[in-house]
């Protein structure tokens, strides 16, 4: 080669004489190097970011996972292990006060109808949130109508139908003898008439109802006074009334201020923005200390029941404005179209817009669940057991009592309430998503 | 539309009929006990109660409420029915306890509560009698080396807000001219946690609870409580007012337990002492005489509570003194002739 | 759930003249609630009266009979009802606005971050989003005054930060050193500002370093350089320690103002009216002259000059107070409450994660061509998110913003756990129990948040208002 070049004498083309020096290989834009430094070190000010999150990471990390996993106490009889100076997390406590932190004081041979009902509210909440699955529609049905009933009943043992209601004086028995005559007859003309078939079931159910209530008796339930309710099991229950309370009311609410009739639209946005306006616990207070006032003396609701009613009413006004949300993103031709179908307003809210909004909702709805859920640990003010005060109280046990018990209790507290919203948010995320593919055409 | 007016008519409806319920509940008859009727109606007295003090009313492991509170709602359905476990308790934070014996939601307060003018005039409660002579005093650690409350200047001080421990706390330290720091929690759970965790150099509350919290605390032998009594604390059930017979069965089943400490009646001896020729003992367990019928019960009221409660001295012995964990010293509540106050009027 | 979304479609309208049958709806509604209400009223009348419980507002006016520890007001156990409720509205307030101010830094750094480049700080942020906003408010106030009190050691072995011991300056030479350096401030601005009109920018900007410096060394070393003697500094290294920390608090001095007590609250209002209109004043100047005026630094001058002169005027009483352990505690000098800081830290923290989530929806909101044409204009990337991402994403962020102050203030009802003696612990819990007022108690305190939250929500519209008008 190179005696061919220089017998060539005619430099015209340039022909190289050297191999030219190997450059340096390109910076990769692959792999784990250059992820690294694209992503962690792309400049001075990030790398030091960087670092200063890998020192945090450094300082938080590895004296957690000592106190939770290495140091921790994992099974032991009594306190004495997790007093000592060097353990770490008492986790034998939460293994032995578990059925204090799910149940409360509820007596232990009566949890299974704890069980059951949570059980059954579980599988019908799964079944009403699961994408694609078949009778979705009557699952939700029945979660908000059939299972509260039911789930009254089992977990109080009285009849969940208004049987015994009224007949301690001779006068209310006869009023309400009258009472039931006159729906049946209201409900048998509805139904001879063949209008409003809907409501003349209603009436005859709530008249069968009242004949359930002596075979629920017979079925010889013990008594569980709601004094001994406590733990997750509360938890559960306060956050499920105020959301299957607080989803009609806040339809109710939403429709209301939309409404076109001044009074009613007046009424709703007076509730709505004072009800917003108020700390949770004022209103707690307020329920329990005042609702017994503006009642006569005999009814004074249950010590429970305040406190349910006071959340369902706060989250009805938050869920008022969810529901708004979705009423108004169901576009005005669907209004109109169904309008000019000839259909009147019940027809068009009942068939064409509700429908639409609480699909696009569910996720606000999820949403409102879990800052419900969170919530519930402000009952606690107004005496009720729920899980964070049955954790707290679970500390005084003598027999336990030390340093590591408060904060193992708040870290089991912690990880549960995590668990729980964090999977609430991402199926609501997950909707979102669903829905917003569904859309973009 | 029409739907919501048929939905108007029938709320309409539902309503007049509450409202014609509430009148005829509203109404009651003078001559008999309105709270008598309705508990033996219920099967059941609801006796209001601490959601857990110890020695006072605390549910064991199993849910079996114990404490000498609990004892006197025992007493007083033994009377009532013959059997000590128809009582419903409901535990009440100190903010609840009065509304909830004003609202008829309980038949008995017996929550530790002091009786004090305010609650009989302003509030509208009676109290029976005092079942337990207690005063506020304070627990400090044991290292700080107080000897006294009056060393207490400047100290920070944890109290649970919404009793008469606070004005009480407030009063001693402007009477002595000593500045503190106080530091008010919603529970008195609340409150503790906090000494515990040296927020507070002592915690203030009635000095029965003073014991009772102190044996909760990791290690008991570390915090001592100080000798000083600040206030006078006499604690007892208390019921509304305008039942007299009521009044008079809950006040009477109290002075049947002291009796039948004084009179030496026990829950062993009950049966045989029936045959006691002692005519006060015969009175009090209604051989002679009817002063049962008298307060609307049968004329054994007092055996029933003797056989199966005990009497005065067996209840405190059980819950508060040398036969629980808290081992409290009877001091003022020993009886009368052995150099204590608690004292009863005679039953005849 | 804002109310900024209620600019939809409206219903479909009914077009027939008269509609009888809405009219008679809305009739019936209307009876059936003023039914309901008047038989609530009479039940409340009825039971009130046959409980006991007072049904007037003179309890207010009684003697309270109970302590405080926190109160912003002079407050003791003689003080009325009515005292009590003020001290606990001005400490909801003060808790509100100083979570307000931290919750919006924080949750601002961590929407940024979110979004940041860096993966790390990204997924740093993600984080604490997600565990933060997931597990109770209530678990995290629990968990703050526990973590908080439980390393502190106790009062007698206070942690102390000896090395900046301060010490009481000599007023009227730290006056004469505070006014001096003004003077010299104020020309060198004056410098400052014929230089920045030429290419001297640096130049400009070293002599505002120079400024601050200034300041601080007057107001440090100035008693000493005038030659007003040793004792006369403020600085302190070789004395002992004025900086405590234990499980009962903070310990800091703090300034006893002596005679210039009570003017010294009115002349700062005072200069800080005037420095907010002379901020005003610079705007429109900006705006329709295009003047720049350095208005910071004026402004510093404003509020700090007619302060400094009170404190000259009331001489030799002005001293520093200092925490002494005098038996359990320290007393003395200024004092942070572990309830206050707990307070304040857990509702900080927890506002700030639905912030950070507010605001990097914001950001996405921001067209990314945006982004794109300032990076093809040349600027930085803290420049871009200064000038052109942040203003534009405020339109957006501030509806939610407002409902997160909003909840922030509401939660800090939370305080009735920790002890903190917010409104609602003061007024709801204490007074509450002592007197048993319970109506005119649960409606004062409910009308007091109602009042914030309508405030809160016209100031904040104002701002939105504003925000939105830039719009073009």
């Amino acid at each position: 080669m190179t005696e061919m070049s220089a017998s060539s004498s005619t430099p015209q083309t340039f022909v190289r004489p050297a191999m030219t020096p190997e450059r340096a290989a390109p910076v990769p834009t692959s792999g784990a190097l250059a992820w690294i430094r694209d992503n962690l070190f792309p400049g001075p000010a990030s790398s030091v970011a960087t670092i200063l999150g890998l020192l945090l990471l450094l300082w938080v990390i590895p004296p957690l996972a000592k106190f939770l996993f290495i140091d921790a106490v994992w099974s032991a009889e009594n306190g004495d292990a997790c007093r000592a100076q060097e353990a770490g997390a008492c986790w034998a406590y939460v293994r032995q006060k578990f059925s204090f932190f799910m149940y409360g004081s509820y007596p232990r041979e009566e949890v299974w109808r704890v069980n059951l009902t949570l059980i059954a509210g579980a599988i019908l909440t799964v079944w009403m949130l699961w994408p694609d699955a078949r009778g979705r529609g009557g699952a939700a049905l029945a979660f908000f109508t059939v299972y509260p009933v039911l789930a009254f009943g089992i977990l109080t043992g009285s009849a969940p139908f208004p049987v015994g209601w009224l007949p301690s004086s001779p006068e209310g028995q006869i009023i309400w003898i009258v009472l039931v005559v006159a729906l049946f007859a209201i409900a048998s003309t509805l139904f001879y008439l063949n209008r409003n078939i809907g409501w003349a079931i209603a009436i005859f159910g709530f008249i069968a109802w009242s004949e359930l209530g002596s075979w629920w008796l017979s079925l010889g339930l013990p008594l569980v006074g709601t004094h001994l309710w406590g733990g997750i099991f509360v938890s559960l229950l306060v956050a499920t009334v105020g959301i299957v309370f607080s989803l009609p009311l806040g339809i109710v609410l939403a429709l209301g201020r939309r409404s076109q009739m001044p009074v009613l639209r007046f009424l709703s946005v007076m509730l709505i923005e004072f009800v917003r306006g108020v700390p949770l616990i004022t209103v707690l207070v307020m329920a329990n200390t005042m609702l017994p006032l503006f009642v006569p003396e005999s009814w004074s609701p249950d010590r429970l029941l305040r406190p349910l009613i006071g959340v369902a009413l706060f989250s009805a006004v938050y869920m008022a404005e969810v529901v708004r949300g979705g009423l108004q993103s169901v576009p005005k031709g669907q209004y109109e179209g169904a309008m000019a179908l000839g259909l009147s307003w019940s027809q068009v809210t009942r068939l064409v817009v509700l429908p639409q909004a609480l699909v696009t909702v569910i996720p606000g709805i999820v949403n409102s669940f879990i800052a419900l859920f969170k919530d519930t640990t402000l009952v606690a003010i107004v005496g009720i057991f729920d899980f964070l005060k049955a954790v707290d109280t679970g500390r005084l046990d003598p027999v336990w009592a030390g340093p590591k018990i408060s904060t193992t209790g708040y870290i089991f507290a912690a990880i549960f309430y995590f668990i729980f919203c964090f999977g609430m948010s991402r199926y609501s995320m997950m909707m979102e998503r669903r829905h917003s593919a569904g859309r973009s055409h | 539309m029409r739907k919501s007016i048929l939905a108007n008519t029938m709320a309409g409806v539902f309503c007049a009929l509450l409202a014609s319920g509430s009148g005829v509940f509203a109404q009651g008859q003078p001559a008999k006990s309105p709270t008598l009727e309705k508990v033996q109606k219920a099967g059941a007295l609801n006796c209001g109660v601490n959601p857990g003090l110890a020695g006072f009313s605390m549910p064991d492991d199993k849910g079996l409420w114990l404490g000498i509170d609990v004892d006197l709602c025992r007493a007083v359905a033994s009377a009532i029915f013959n059997d000590p476990t128809k009582v419903k308790f409901i535990p009440l934070t100190a903010k609840d306890r009065f509304t909830a014996l004003q609202t008829g939601e309980i038949d008995i307060l017996a929550r530790n509560g002091t009786w004090t003018m305010q609650r009989e005039t302003e509030l509208g409660l009676l109290f029976t009698a005092t079942n337990y002579y207690d005063g506020q005093g304070f627990m400090v650690r044991k290292k700080l080396n107080v000897t006294s409350a009056l060393e207490l200047s400047q100290a920070s001080i944890c109290v649970q807000q919404g009793t008469t421990t606070e004005l009480n706390l407030a009063d001693f330290f402007r009477a002595n001219n000593m500045k503190y720091e106080v530091i008010a929690f919603a529970t008195s759970n609340e409150a503790v946690k906090a000494y515990d965790s040296g927020r507070c150099d002592a915690f203030t509350t009635d000095a029965s609870g003073l014991y009772a919290e102190r044996v909760k605390l990791a290690n008991a032998n570390d915090h001592v409580v100080l000798p000083e009594i600040i206030s006078k604390e006499p604690l007892g059930p208390a019921v509304r007012q305008g039942d007299d017979i009521w009044f008079n069965i809950v006040k009477w089943a109290h002075f049947a337990m002291v009796n039948a400490e004084e009179l030496g009646v026990s829950k062993s001896n009950a049966d045989e002492q029936v045959k006691s020729t002692k005519p006060d003992v015969r009175r009090m367990l209604g051989v002679e005489n009817e002063f049962g019928k008298f307060l609307g019960l049968s004329n054994d009221w007092a055996l029933r509570i003797i056989k199966q409660v005990g009497n005065y001295g067996e209840s405190f012995e059980r819950n508060i003194g040398s036969g629980s964990r808290l081992r409290i010293d009877r001091g003022v509540n020993k009886l009368w002739n052995k150099g204590g106050i608690m004292y009863a009027p005679p039953i005849r | 759930m804002s109310d900024a979304t209620s600019t939809g479609r409206p219903p479909p309208r009914d077009t027939r003249p008269v509609d009888w049958r809405a009219l008679s709806v809305q009739i019936a509604i209307a009876l059936a609630i003023l039914w309901l209400g008047w038989h609530a009223i009479g039940n409340v009348a009825e039971n009130m009266r046959a409980r006991n419980i007072p049904s007037n507002f003179d309890f207010l006016f009684a003697t309270a009979g109970f302590d405080l520890n926190q109160s912003l007001i002079s407050y003791s156990a003689t003080s009325t009802y009515g005292r009590a409720f003020l001290v606990g509205l001005l400490n909801t307030l003060a808790v509100a606005a100083i979570g307000i101010f931290f919750a919006t830094i924080v949750g601002f750094a961590v929407g940024v971050a979110r979004l940041s480049q860096n993966w790390m700080a990204a997924k740093l942020a993600a984080m604490y989003v997600e565990i933060i906003r997931n597990t109770p408010l209530l678990l995290q106030l629990f968990f703050w005054y526990t973590a908080v009190l439980a390393p502190l050691p106790g009062p007698r072995q206070s942690l102390s930060l000896p090395a900046l011991g301060l010490r009481a300056p000599d007023p009227e030479a730290t006056m004469a050193a505070v006014i001096a350096a003004a003077l010299a401030g104020v020309a060198l601005l004056a410098i400052r500002n014929q230089i920045k009109g030429s290419a001297l920018k640096t130049a400009g900007f070293a002599i505002s370093a120079l400024f601050i410096i200034l300041m601080i060394a007057a107001i440090l070393f100035g008693p000493r350089i005038l030659g007003f003697g040793e004792a006369a500094g403020i600085l302190d290294i070789s004395n002992g320690a004025y900086v405590f920390l234990n499980n009962r608090g903070l310990f800091l001095p703090f300034p006893s103002l002596g005679g210039a007590a009570i003017w010294f609250p009115v002349i700062l209002l005072a200069s800080a009216i005037g420095a907010t209109g002379f901020a005003f004043w610079a705007k429109v100047q900006r705006e329709e002259k295009g003047l720049i005026i350095p208005v910071f630094w004026i402004n510093l001058l404003i509020l700090v000059v007619p302060a400094a002169l009170t404190i000259w005027a009331a001489g030799s009483s002005v001293s520093l107070d200092y925490p002494q352990l005098r038996g359990f505690n320290l007393a003395g000098g200024a004092r942070v409450y572990p309830e206050f800081f707990a307070l304040v830290l857990g509702l900080s923290l927890y506002t700030a994660s639905f912030i950070a989530e507010i605001v990097r929806a914001g950001i996405l909101s921001v067209a990314k061509g945006q982004t794109e044409a300032a990076l093809a204009l040349g600027l930085r990337r803290p420049a871009i998110l200064k000038l052109v991402i942040i203003p534009q994403a405020m339109r957006v962020v501030i509806p939610p913003l407002t409902n997160q102050y909003l909840n922030l203030t509401k939660n800090s009802s939370l305080a009735v756990f920790i002890g903190f003696p917010d409104l609602v612990q003061v007024f709801v819990g204490t007074v509450l129990n002592q007197t048993g007022a319970m109506i005119q108690i649960v409606s004062i305190t409910m009308a007091v948040y109602l009042v914030i939250s309508l405030v809160t929500s016209l100031a904040m519209n104002a701002y939105n208002n504003k925000m939105a008008l830039t719009e073009r």
